[in-house]
C-alpha cells in the first residue's frame, strides 16, 4: 500500500512539478513581451519592420504613478486610447485587476530601457529643452515641468513621467491628441495643449526628453504641484 | 392552335399559383402569446431580478452597448458580410429607445422578429433563437428593460449593401429561414436536458456563433462550429469531440469552463471569452449544469484514426526550438500545462482543430482569460506579434499541433500572416 502511494506521489510529483507562483510578477508576465527591459535594438541598427520588432517604440511603464496607469487601462478598454494590441489584453479583465495591474507596476522599478538618441540640430533641441522646462506664454502652452514634475519623473497620484520614454512614442501621443484618437477623461488637458503645439514644436520636445537620462531615482514627485496650469480630468481634483 | 397556346399559359400559372400557395404556406406568421396577466410584466422587485438574470443568459448588454459607451445605449457596430450593422439603445428613452414599447411590442421583437413600426428586423438581432424564449420570461426581460435608467442616445443608422437594405429582401429571408415557435419540451430527455436546451438554443443564442452561416447569414442547424465573418475567429463545433464537443468532459468541468472560463483541459479565449466575463459566469450552478447535460448530449466522439501526415523535420525542428525558448516554462516541455494557470497543449482540442485560426491568433496577439469570481485574477499569455516572424509562429504552432500526441496539419507562413492584427470586434 505505502509502495503504491509513494508511486502515486511520485506521478503527481512529475505532474505538478513546479507549482506555478501565485504572484502578480507570474500573472502579468506577458505585460514585460514588450514593457519589459530587455535591451532595445542597437540605436540607429538595422530595424526588422517584417516582425514589427521595435521595442524602442513601447513606453516605460514601471514606476509610473498608478493613477495614470489605471487610467490608461480604462482608457484602452474603452476605446479612448487605441492600440488595438493593448485594448485586447485589458478587455476581459475586470476593474479591480486592473487596480492591481497598476499598483503593480507603479511599484516596480525596472532600469531604464537604453533610448535612440536623436541627432537634430542644436537650435531645435534648445527650443525643446525650452518648452520642456519653460513652455512657450505666447501659445498659451504650459512647461512641462509645471505638472510632469521638476525632474520629468511625474507625479503622484496621476501624472506621468517623461522621462525614458522613446521619442516615436512621444510623437505618436502627439499625433493621437491632435487626432482626437487618444482621449482622457473631460477637460482633456493634453489634448488641447498637443492642438497648439506646431509639428516642429512637437519633434522638438520629443528629441529634447528622450536625449534626457533617466534620474538615478526615478520615483514620482509625491504631489503635482497646484494650481495646474490648465484643468484636467485625469488628475483628481484637476478641474 | 387555340388550346395549345392556352396550355402554353397555363404552364406558367399553375407554377405561379403552386409557388404563392407554397409562400402562403411557409410565410412566418406572428405569433401573439398573450401574457398570462399584467403582473408578469409589472416592475416588481422580482421580475426585474429575474429578467436582470435573463439579460445575463442572453449576453443582451454585449451588443446593446458599445465599447466604452453608455450601458444598454446601443451603438456597438457589428460588421457582416452584408454591410455594417448598428445595435439600437434599449434604454427606456421613449423617443431613443424603447420608452414607447408595450410588452406585446416587446414580445413581437424577440419572438417574431419585428419592431413597434412594423419594420422587419435583422437577424443579427438573434430571434431566430429568442423566438424559443417563453412570454414569461420575454415579459419579465422587459420589466427589467424598463427599470434600466433611459438614455438618450438616437438610433444611428445600419450601413447595409443593396439588396440586404431593403425590407422586401428580409422578407424573403425569413421566407427561408425563419419560423417562430417557442421551445418544444421533450419529455423523454429529463428536466436538466430540457432546461440546458431551452437557454442554449434559446437566450443563450449560442449557434449564432457555434453554427456555420450560408451564403445569405442563415445559420446551420446545429452547434456544428462555424467561422465568425469578419473577426476570423473560429467558434468551434460544439457537436463533435474532435473540436469542442463536451461528450467526454466531466458535468463539473464544463461547468467549471463556462462560470470561470479555466478548467483542466483548457480555457475560453476570445470571443468565448467575452461571453464568459458578461453572461456565463453570471449564471446559477443548476442553469449551468443544465446546459452541460444538453451539450454533452451533442457531441459524437472523436475518430482516433484522424491523423494528419506530421509536418517536415526542419519545421519541427525549429518549432521545438521556440517552443523550449518562449512557450515550456509555462505550458510545460510535455505540454501538460499547470494547473489552474496554463491550459495543456496535448490533447487541446483549440489546437488541434483543421481551422488553424485559433491556435495562430493565441500566439500572435496572447491575451487573458477573463476575470471572473472563480478566477479574479487571471495568469496572461504573452502576444508573439512582435517577437516572432511568421515562419516562427508557423512553425511553433505547427509543432505543438504535432506534438504530445496531437496529429494534426501543419500551418503556413501565410495562413499566419493573414491574422496578424488584431481584431476587436
Amino acid at each position: 500500500m505505502r509502495g503504491v502511494i509513494l508511486i502515486l506521489a511520485a506521478w503527481l510529483g512529475a505532474a505538478y512539478a513546479a507549482p506555478v507562483p501565485d504572484t502578480l510578477a507570474r500573472r502579468l508576465a506577458p505585460c514585460l513581451s514588450c514593457h519589459g527591459n530587455t535591451p532595445a535594438p542597437a540605436a540607429g541598427g538595422p530595424r526588422d519592420e517584417r516582425r514589427g520588432d521595435d521595442r524602442r517604440y513601447f513606453p516605460r511603464i514601471a514606476g509610473k504613478p498608478a493613477g495614470y496607469l489605471y487610467n490608461q487601462l480604462q482608457n484602452f478598454r474603452a476605446g479612448r486610447r487605441q492600440y488595438p494590441l493593448m485594448t485586447w489584453m485589458v478587455t476581459p479583465l475586470s476593474d479591480e485587476y486592473l487596480h492591481e495591474i497598476a499598483d503593480y507596476f507603479a511599484a516596480e522599478h525596472l532600469p531604464a530601457p537604453v533610448l535612440d538618441r536623436a541627432t537634430l540640430p542644436a537650435a531645435e533641441l534648445q527650443r525643446g529643452r525650452e518648452l520642456v522646462t519653460r513652455g512657450d506664454t505666447r501659445l498659451r502652452v504650459p512647461a512641462c515641468i509645471a505638472c510632469h514634475g521638476e525632474r520629468l519623473t511625474g507625479a503622484l497620484p496621476a501624472v506621468p513621467g517623461l522621462a525614458g520614454l522613446p521619442r516615436d512614442y512621444i510623437n505618436a501621443q502627439f499625433g493621437a491628441w491632435r487626432n482626437g484618437t487618444r482621449r482622457a477623461h473631460a477637460p482633456d488637458c493634453m489634448g488641447t495643449i498637443a492642438g497648439r503645439l506646431s509639428l516642429s514644436d512637437v519633434s522638438a520636445i520629443s528629441a529634447w526628453l528622450a536625449s534626457e537620462p533617466l534620474p538615478a531615482d526615478p520615483k514620482p514627485a509625491p504631489e503635482v504641484t497646484r494650481p495646474l496650469p490648465l484643468a484636467c480630468g485625469s488628475i483628481p481634483g484637476g478641474t | 392552335m387555340t388550346s395549345r397556346l392556352r396550355f402554353v399559359w397555363a404552364v406558367p400559372a399553375v407554377l405561379l399559383a403552386a409557388a404563392l400557395v407554397i409562400a402562403a404556406l411557409a410565410w412566418p406568421r406572428a405569433q401573439m402569446l398573450p401574457s398570462a396577466s399584467p403582473s408578469a410584466w409589472a416592475a416588481s422587485a422580482d421580475n426585474i431580478a429575474r429578467g436582470a438574470y435573463l439579460a445575463q443568459a442572453g449576453d443582451c448588454m454585449g451588443c446593446h452597448t458599445a465599447r466604452g459607451g453608455q450601458a444598454w445605449g446601443g451603438g456597438r457596430v457589428l460588421d457582416t458580410p452584408f454591410g455594417r450593422l448598428v445595435s439600437p439603445n434599449i434604454t427606456p428613452d421613449r423617443e431613443t429607445g424603447i420608452g414607447a414599447w408595450s410588452a406585446d411590442d416587446f414580445w413581437n421583437a424577440l419572438h417574431n422578429g419585428v419592431s413597434r413600426d412594423g419594420r422587419l428586423l435583422y437577424p443579427a438581432f438573434p430571434y431566430p433563437n429568442y423566438t424559443k424564449v417563453t412570454r414569461a420570461d420575454a415579459d419579465a426581460l422587459y420589466a427589467y428593460l424598463r427599470s434600466l435608467p433611459a438614455q438618450r442616445q438616437p438610433r444611428q443608422p445600419h450601413a447595409l449593401d443593396f439588396p440586404y437594405n431593403m425590407q422586401p429582401a428580409l422578407a424573403a429571408w425569413r421566407l427561408l429561414y425563419f419560423k417562430p415557435g417557442t421551445h418544444a419540451p421533450a419529455p423523454a430527455r429529463g428536466e436538466a436536458w430540457n432546461r440546458g436546451a431551452y437557454l442554449v438554443e434559446g437566450l443563450g443564442h449560442c449557434g449564432a456563433c457555434h453554427s456555420a452561416r450560408n451564403s445569405l447569414g442563415a445559420s446551420a442547424s446545429g452547434l456544428s462550429g462555424g467561422l465568425l465573418a469578419t473577426s476570423g475567429w473560429y467558434a468551434p463545433a460544439l457537436t463533435a469531440d474532435s473540436e469542442a464537443g463536451l461528450g467526454d468532459w466531466h458535468d463539473a468541468e464544463v461547468v467549471q469552463l463556462l462560470r470561470t472560463g479555466i478548467a483542466p483541459r483548457g480555457a475560453v479565449f476570445g470571443p468565448m471569452a467575452e461571453v464568459v466575463s458578461q453572461s456565463l459566469q453570471h449564471l446559477s450552478e443548476p442553469d449551468l449544469a443544465a446546459m452541460a447535460v444538453y451539450l454533452k448530449s451533442l457531441s459524437v466522439p472523436a475518430d482516433p484514426r484522424a491523423r494528419a501526415a506530421p509536418p517536415s523535420e526542419a519545421v519541427m525542428k525549429l518549432g521545438a526550438k521556440l517552443y523550449a525558448d518562449h512557450c515550456a516554462d509555462c505550458h510545460g516541455k510535455d505540454g501538460r500545462g499547470a494547473g489552474g494557470a496554463y491550459p495543456p497543449l496535448a490533447g487541446n482540442r483549440a489546437l488541434t482543430m483543421e481551422a488553424p485560426v485559433n491556435a495562430i491568433r493565441i500566439v500572435l496577439n496572447g491575451g487573458f482569460p477573463p476575470s471572473t469570481a472563480g478566477n479574479p485574477r487571471p495568469y496572461g499569455m504573452p502576444p508573439y506579434s512582435p517577437v516572432l516572424n511568421d515562419e516562427e509562429v508557423a512553425a511553433v504552432v505547427s509543432y505543438v499541433r504535432a506534438s504530445w500526441g496531437n496529429a494534426a496539419r501543419a500551418v503556413t507562413q501565410a495562413e499566419v500572416n493573414g491574422y496578424r492584427a488584431v481584431p476587436l470586434e
